[in-house]
């Protein structure tokens, strides 16, 4: 079996590469951990997170299953019933919905409705988002549909290195965990520390780049995005504070409100249509938490309330560098 | 302008049973060449049946009397569950009146390491699983989300969004199948063969995922039996709505096999269970059974069948009734007199008293115990409205209580407020 090289802890490689490698570990770590989804055998997935793991964990760990997203999730709750943690990959964000039903009203609900006598450990990977130039249904961002139902976790990495264990530590995870990709930046690099203790709680929002004049949080493909904002703002003289949310629930408000507490502004930004949005209910208990520091409303960006559009008209769709540098000073000019 | 009054002459609603029964308009059924298994005639004969009979030869009268006992029980539960729905004591209750045979005869032929997927109307399954009636019904008082744990009953919890247990007992079923196989790997013993036995019935027949679920079973040869009780109306929908063809016929479509099933008749639907059962466990499954039977009672106490459906239809079904078949089957063949039943009845009426007793001892728990079960780990939101909720039910004043708002957190209790 293709073991990791240990004697290597630290490789530069992408995101796709890493949840390959986390999803190694996680399969060689329990025996009780499997793969299942379409084409994610043979074909290694049509993103081809899954290569090569078929051939060296066998076709019982990860399974090729029959083109049915529902199946799919029921089938994984129940094996979970008996034991198993499965991994279930949906091919593309918009093809949850036929499984929408399993996920909602089954997996998130089993473990109360069981009176906390069934936990079901499943992880649900969906390659999500948009700027792909791909069909329809192929570039939405569903989290706030997830993150209404209790019961379930919500979470995105947007680098290489929190993919590698955020992976993990969800397929460990005794609740069901919706876990998101950023596709249009599974060929981003950075490093991975493959030696990095993976104790850390996935379910946490961290500072990735600190400022003191407004606090811009995001999560997923728009971290880099966030980031050349920021970088801008300060070429403009505005100091901008970007934490990655990466766990859209639960939300970690208390790193969220000890920034807003330091910098007084707040951009929310997401691919996700701003109506009812995360965007709102992170603006909602921030207003709640930090009422007195604020020194403007917290502003909002995201998509459109609107289907996603056809691949030629989705760069005014989602935002870009501009339209949040636009949010950021709409914050500035109260 | 004025609407146009409908003068179009009224159509024969083809599947509307009271309009169409005994029109001949029912829309084009397939007969199917599958024949139902029957080992009681409707007047607890015994009919001959060379591939099932052989799979009851050891059932002797006290067998019998068992299977009546259980099924008389359930009965006379079904009917004090209504009458206590009827009293308030019950927020629902979806009586099993008609398919007791269907229930305790299938649930007889499963073993100590297989594993039950009910639906909601299984209240006989349930008790033939070991739990107690009065445990089994705080979940329709609205005590509890559950009544049982799956974990010590190898039973899973009642199932109200139709057909979706049934994708969970294949994967459970597929679990069994990987159990062996990683044993198999690993040089270990094989664990012991097993089975799941998963109810659903006619209209949850027509769900996607009940689909799925034979696709999915199918393809990883699971070792699960599906059990439909086909008791003809779902809800006010007649069955001919739902299918053309009896539903076991549905699984050559899915390359496995279907059974039809006398779904009065207990010894057949134990012969057939038992078999199918061992089919599964023996790694030759999956298996359909189809149990014909007739829901006798309303779908629910908020139903009123007398608007869908004929009482001659009800009358005709009622001559069936799988309680009277057995205890025939008793008096004829074994020649099991009076007494007996008699005995039965006083025990059963002192369980009754006792159980309904034991229904009305027990409350709610407070709503707190769902922010203790809705994650396996903690969760920062769920502790921070759990707080929400302390706050707002410790700022009410409680009788000889010395709660006065200036010695609390006068904060909290507006955030409550807020909340």
């Amino acid at each position: 079996m293709n073991q990791l090289d240990d004697s290597e802890s630290t490789l530069r490689t992408t995101m796709a590469k890493a949840l390959n490698l986390g999803m190694r570990r996680a399969l060689t770590d329990d025996p009780k951990v499997l793969l299942m989804g379409e084409d994610i055998g043979s074909l290694g997935g049509v993103y081809r997170i899954t290569e090569g793991l078929k051939g060296d964990f066998g076709a019982h760990r990860v399974r090729d299953t029959p083109l049915g997203e529902a199946g799919i999730v029921g089938t994984a709750v129940g094996m979970a019933m008996r034991g198993y943690r499965p991994v279930c990959e949906i091919q593309f964000d918009g093809f949850t919905f036929p499984a929408f039903n399993q996920i909602t009203t089954q997996l998130a609900k089993m473990h109360a409705r069981s009176d906390g006598d069934v936990p079901v450990p499943v992880t649900i990977r969906i390659p999500s988002g948009g700027v792909i130039g791909s069909v329809e249904h192929h570039s939405e961002s569903p989290e706030a549909l997830f993150a209404h139902t209790a019961g379930l976790r919500i979470v995105m990495p947007s680098t290489p290195q929190d993919a590698y264990w955020m992976i993990q530590q969800c397929i460990s995870s005794p609740d069901p965990v919706i876990f998101l990709e950023p596709k249009r930046r599974y060929w981003l690099k950075g490093e991975v520390d493959l030696l990095r203790p993976t104790t850390e709680d996935p379910f946490t929002a961290q500072v990735v780049r600190e400022g003191d004049q407004l606090t811009l949080v995001t999560w997923g493909p728009l971290v880099p995005v966030a980031m050349a904002v920021a970088e801008a703002a300060a070429q403009d003289g505005k100091s901008v504070e970007v934490v990655d949310l990466r766990s859209l629930s639960p939300i970690d408000f208390d790193t969220l409100e000890a920034s807003v507490n330091r910098t007084g502004r707040m951009v929310v930004a997401h691919e996700a249509p701003v109506f009812g949005g995360l965007g709102a209910e992170i603006a909602a208990r921030i207003t709640d938490r930090c009422f007195y520091s604020l020194e403007a409303p917290v502003q909002r960006v995201g998509g459109y309330h609107l289907p996603y559009p056809p691949a030629g008209m989705e760069e005014n769709y989602v935002p870009d560098l501009d339209r949040i540098l636009d949010a950021v000073e709409r914050a500035f000019a109260y | 302008m004025t609407p146009t009054p409908n003068t179009s002459p009224q159509l024969l609603d083809p599947h509307d049973a009271r309009a169409t029964a005994g029109t001949g308009a029912h829309p084009a059924t397939v007969e199917s060449a599958l024949d139902v298994v029957r080992l009681l005639d409707e007047n607890g004969q015994r009919c001959e049946n060379s591939r099932f009979g052989p799979w009851v030869e050891d059932v002797d009268v006290q067998t019998v009397q068992s299977l009546y006992r259980s099924m008389f029980r359930a009965r006379r539960l079904d009917e004090m569950c209504t009458a206590l729905q009827r009293q308030g004591q019950i927020v629902l209750w979806p009586p099993l009146r008609g398919q007791e045979a269907a229930q305790v005869g299938s649930a007889r032929a499963v073993g100590e390491h297989d594993y039950v997927f009910p639906s909601y109307r299984e209240h006989a399954v349930i008790l033939e699983r070991g739990v107690p009636a009065d445990q089994m019904m705080t979940q329709f008082r609205g005590h509890a989300a559950s009544s049982w744990k799956p974990s010590e009953t190898k039973t899973h919890i009642y199932s109200l969004v139709l057909g979706s247990q049934v994708p969970h007992a294949v994967g459970y079923a597929m679990g069994i199948t990987q159990d062996a196989t990683l044993a198999q790997l690993a040089g270990e013993s094989q664990p012991p063969e097993a089975a799941v036995l998963v109810y659903y019935g006619d209209g949850a027949s027509t769900e996607g995922e009940v689909h799925e679920s034979m696709v999915f079973a199918a393809s990883y040869d699971a070792p699960v039996v599906f059990f439909v009780q086909n008791n003809q109306w779902a809800i006010s929908v007649p069955f001919s709505t739902q299918s053309r063809v009896p539903l076991a016929t549905r699984a050559a479509g899915y390359g496995f096999e279907g059974v039809r099933v006398d779904g009065n008749d207990p010894l057949a639907v134990l012969a057939v269970t038992r078999w199918a059962v061992a089919e599964a466990r023996e790694g030759r499954g999956p298996v359909m059974i189809e149990a014909e039977t007739f829901r006798l009672g309303a779908h629910t106490t908020a139903d009123d069948p007398t608007k869908y459906r004929r009482t001659d239809e009800e009358q005709r079904w009622a001559t069936r009734d799988p309680l009277l078949r057995t205890k025939a089957l008793l008096n004829h063949e074994y020649g099991v007199d009076q007494d007996y039943f008699t005995d039965l009845e006083a025990e059963t009426d002192a369980w009754i008293k006792e159980t309904r007793a034991g229904i009305l001892d027990g409350g709610p728990q407070d709503l707190e115990q769902r922010f203790d079960v809705v994650y396996a780990a903690q969760h920062p939101l769920v502790e921070e409205e759990r707080q929400w909720y302390r706050d707002y039910q410790d700022s009410f004043l409680t009788d000889g209580a010395d709660q006065s708002l200036a010695g609390s957190d006068d904060h909290s209790v507006t955030e409550a407020g807020r909340a």
